[in-house]
C-alpha cells in the first residue's frame, strides 16, 4: 500500500479519539459566540447595539436562533432531488470540521507524562489538507442549490462553483511562498519556522493580503457573498432550505470562518507565538484561539464595510488581478529563496 | 445657422479617473482601507440607539398627542360647554358631542349647556390640532401622550371621563435647550 502522507507524530488510538472530541467541541463552541460577535459589532459598526434581549447582554441569542432552526418543520420543494438535498449541508458541515483537525493549537506537550499533540493530525501534506477539503466543501454549496431545483438557487450554486474554484487558485498560489520559506508543508512546522525567525505577514506580506481576500470569497463572506447574495437571489444556494438543514448550513458558514481564522493564524500570524514573550506551553491553546476569534472579528469588520461586487467584477478581479499577483509573488519568493 | 452657445452656464464637471488597470486597483485598495476607518470610528461613537421600552425620546412642549379636556381648577366645573365647534372642525370626523342643560341640581359645566357624550375615535384621529384651535374655551387641548396602541378598535374611542382623567404621564417633556 502506498503511503499517501506522511504524519509526524500520533498517539495512541483513545488519545487520538479524546483529542477529535475535545477539539471538535471546543472549536464549536466558538461558533454560537462568532455568531453573536458578529451580530453585536454589526450592530456597533452601525450605532446599533446589536441583539440584548434574549439573556444578559443577548447573550442567548445563538441559543435562542438555533432552537427556532431545529423545531422548524423540514420541508423541500417537490422538484427536488431528495437524498441530494439532504446529505448536501452534511457535506458543507462535515468538510468544516474536518479542516479543523490540521490547525495546530500547540506542539507536542506533556500531559501527565504522555505526549499529545495538540491539534487533530499532524500530517506531512498539511495544508494540503486544508484545500483537499475546501475542494470538497464546495460540493455542499453546489449540489445543495442544484438539488433544491429551484432557479434561484441553481444561480447560487453556479456562481458558488465559479468562486470557489476560481479564487482557490489564487489561495494556494500565495502559500506557495510561505511553504517555500519554511521548507515544509505540515502547519506546525510552519509555525515553528515563525518561531525561529519572524512572522510570516512580514516577508509575505503580499501572500498574506492574497491570501486574505481568497479566504473572503472562499469562505462566502461578504463583499464575495454571491453564492447567497440575498438581494438579488433571494437566498442563493440555501433559498429552499430551512429547519435544521439550514442551520447546518449556516453554522458551517461560520465554521469555515473560524478554520480559515485558524489557517491564517497559523500560516501568516505566528501560530501560537507571541513575538518577545515566551509564555509558558498551558497558554498556546489560548493564545491561539484569541487570534482566531480576533481576526475573525476582522471578517466582520470587513462585511460591514465593503459592498457586494457584481458578479463579473468578482471574476475579473479573481483572474486578472488576484492571480497574476499571486503568481508573482511565488516566483520572486522562489528567486529570492534560492538567492539566500 | 451657429450651434446654440451656452455662454455662462455650463460648469464643468469634475469626473473621477477612469476605473480599471493598475491605477484603479490601486485606488480600489486605497477607498477600500476609508471604508473600514469609517466603519470603524462608527464602532468607536459608539450606539446611538434609544432603547425605547425602556428609554423614551422627549417629546417638545407643543407635540400633538393624545388629547386632553380641563376643568375649572377652582371649582372643578368643565370648561366644556358642548358647543361641538370641535366636532365641526374636525377634519376626520372623529369627535362626537352630545350636548345637554345643565340644571342646578346638576351643574358639570361653567356654561348654559355641557357635553353629556363626548367622544374621540382616535383610531380616526389623524393629531391635526384643529379641535384646540376651535375651542373657544380652551376645554381641549392635545396632551404629549403618544402610546395609544391597543387590541381593540373599540377601546381606542375615548370616552370623556378617559379624556378628563389625567394622563398617566408616560411621555417625557423635552427640557428647553435639549
Amino acid at each position: 500500500m502506498s503511503v499517501l502522507a506522511e504524519v509526524g507524530y500520533y498517539e495512541a488510538w483513545w488519545i487520538q479519539l479524546l483529542k477529535a472530541v475535545v477539539i471538535f467541541a471546543v472549536v464549536f463552541q466558538l461558533v454560537p459566540i462568532i455568531l453573536l460577535v458578529e451580530r453585536k459589532l454589526l450592530g456597533r459598526f452601525q450605532h446599533r447595539y446589536g441583539p440584548n434581549r434574549v439573556g444578559p447582554f443577548g447573550i442567548l441569542q445563538p441559543m435562542a436562533d438555533i432552537g427556532k432552526l431545529v423545531f422548524k418543520e423540514q420541508f423541500r420543494p417537490r422538484t427536488s432531488i431528495g437524498w441530494l438535498f439532504a446529505i448536501a449541508p452534511a457535506i458543507s458541515m462535515m468538510t468544516a470540521c474536518a479542516t479543523v483537525a490540521i490547525i495546530p493549537f500547540s506542539d507536542t506537550v506533556d500531559i501527565f507524562g504522555t505526549q499529545v499533540g495538540l491539534y487533530g493530525i499532524d500530517t506531512s501534506i498539511g495544508i494540503l489538507f486544508a484545500f483537499a477539503f475546501g475542494g470538497i466543501a464546495f460540493y455542499g454549496l453546489m449540489l445543495g442549490g442544484w438539488a433544491s431545483g429551484s432557479k434561484y438557487s441553481f444561480l447560487g450554486s453556479m456562481r458558488a462553483a465559479a468562486q470557489l474554484i476560481s479564487y482557490e487558485v489564487s489561495q494556494g498560489l500565495a502559500i506557495i511562498g510561505v511553504v517555500m520559506q519554511a521548507g515544509s508543508l505540515s502547519l506546525t512546522e510552519i509555525v515553528g519556522w515563525q518561531e525561529d525567525n519572524v512572522w510570516f505577514i512580514v516577508p509575505q506580506l503580499v501572500g498574506f493580503l492574497i491570501f486574505l481576500v481568497a479566504a473572503f470569497a472562499e469562505t462566502n463572506r461578504p463583499p464575495f457573498d454571491l453564492a447567497e447574495a440575498d438581494a438579488e437571489l433571494v437566498g442563493g444556494y440555501n433559498t429552499e432550505y430551512g429547519g435544521g438543514r439550514f442551520a447546518a448550513y449556516f453554522a458551517a458558514e461560520y465554521l469555515n470562518v473560524l478554520v480559515v481564522s485558524g489557517l491564517t493564524v497559523t500560516l501568516f500570524l505566528g501560530g501560537w507565538n507571541i513575538p518577545f514573550v515566551d509564555p509558558p506551553t498551558w497558554v498556546d491553546p489560548i493564545v491561539v484561539i484569541v487570534k482566531i476569534v480576533l481576526f475573525s472579528c476582522f471578517f466582520i469588520w470587513v462585511r460591514a464595510t465593503l459592498p457586494r461586487l457584481r458578479y463579473d467584477q468578482l471574476m475579473s478581479f479573481g483572474w486578472k488581478i488576484l492571480l497574476p499577483l499571486a503568481t508573482l509573488n511565488a516566483l520572486v519568493t522562489a528567486i529570492l529563496v534560492v538567492i539566500w | 445657422m451657429t450651434p446654440w452657445s451656452p455662454g455662462d452656464d455650463v460648469v464643468a464637471v469634475q469626473r473621477g479617473p477612469r476605473p480599471g488597470g493598475a491605477g484603479g486597483a490601486y485606488r480600489a485598495f486605497g477607498e477600500t482601507l476609508r471604508g473600514l476607518k469609517t466603519t470603524f470610528a462608527r464602532l468607536v461613537e459608539g450606539p446611538k440607539t434609544i432603547q425605547y421600552p425602556e428609554e423614551k425620546v422627549p417629546v417638545y412642549p407643543r407635540f400633538r398627542g393624545r388629547h386632553k379636556l380641563h376643568r375649572f381648577e377652582d371649582s372643578g366645573l368643565e370648561k366644556c360647554v358642548g358647543c361641538s365647534l370641535c366636532a365641526a372642525a374636525c377634519p376626520a370626523d372623529c369627535i362626537r358631542v352630545v350636548a345637554a342643560e345643565n340644571t342646578p341640581e346638576n351643574r358639570v359645566s361653567a356654561g348654559e349647556r355641557y357635553a353629556a357624550v363626548y367622544e374621540i375615535n382616535l383610531s380616526r384621529c389623524i393629531f391635526c390640532g384643529y379641535c384646540e384651535v376651535a375651542c373657544p374655551f380652551d376645554a381641549i387641548t392635545m396632551g404629549h401622550d403618544y402610546e395609544m396602541s391597543d387590541y381593540n378598535r373599540s377601546d381606542l374611542i375615548f370616552t370623556k371621563e378617559m379624556l378628563l382623567a389625567e394622563p398617566l404621564e408616560r411621555s417625557p417633556l423635552r427640557a428647553a435647550g435639549e
